[in-house]
């Protein structure tokens, strides 16, 4: 059970290091926004890992919070720019 | 009972994981906004779910339903973002046009832009405002 929690771990971890780079890379503001979102679930998906392994049941909370303000961080970053692009 | 249970975790971690790194992989390789939009949704929604399903299945009911609860957000909002950013890269022209192979929401905004132009062309009254619109519907569309 040991190797799949660290299994699924180094893979989420690896999925986050890949995020990161297109998360530099850009090149528009909306493909950071996407990489922001993924990174954030990559988190949950990390801390529910966590859960499962160690009953880290102190975590869920944060899971909940997170998930909440993934959307609305989400959704608000791509109306900004629909609107500022909407003024030039 | 346990092993039962260990066994789903262990299938439904490993293969949501592998969907996070294939979704992230898409993420850093496609070539447009769009297409990684389309390998992002994917990760987020189907891996995040069988990693959390993983999880509840390791834990007492009563915190495994918090479990379920997330994934069952995370299933309502991922598409709702998904739409608003895909709506945003096409307002914004940042669609990669030669790359689509059907556009059905510029064929529309086309179509409603002539109509409203028609009208505009029959009217006089309120033609500037109509027209003005017509002329952004166009812009979008182009």
């Amino acid at each position: 059970m040991n190797v799949v929690f660290a299994l699924s771990t180094a893979m989420v971890s690896a999925a986050g290091v890949l995020t990161l780079l297109r998360l530099v890379r850009g090149p528009l503001a909306l493909d950071r926004i996407i990489a922001v979102d993924v990174l954030v679930t990559l988190i949950l998906a990390g801390a529910a890992i966590g859960v499962a392994s160690r009953k880290l049941t102190s975590f869920l909370p944060v899971l909940l919070v997170l998930a909440l303000l993934a959307f609305i961080g989400s959704v608000t970053a791509a109306h900004l720019i629909e609107k500022r692009e909407g003024m030039r | 009972m346990s092993t039962a249970l260990d066994a789903l975790t262990a299938v439904l971690l490993l293969a949501g994981a592998a969907f996070c790194l294939l979704g992230a992989l898409g993420l850093l390789r496609f070539a447009d906004t769009l297409s990684r939009l389309h390998a992002a949704t994917k990760a987020q929604t189907l891996g995040l779910l069988l990693i959390l399903l993983g999880a509840a299945a390791q834990v007492s009911p009563r915190y495994a339903v918090v479990l379920v609860l997330v994934a069952l957000f995370q299933l309502v909002t991922v598409p709702v973002t998904g739409q608003i950013v895909g709506r945003t890269a096409y307002r914004t022209q940042a669609v990669r046009r030669p790359g689509l192979v059907l556009d059905e929401l510029g064929e529309r905004l086309r179509r409603d832009a002539r109509a409203r132009g028609e009208a505009a062309g029959q009217d006089s009254e309120g033609g500037d405002a109509e027209g003005g619109e017509a002329e952004g519907g166009e812009h979008a569309g182009s």
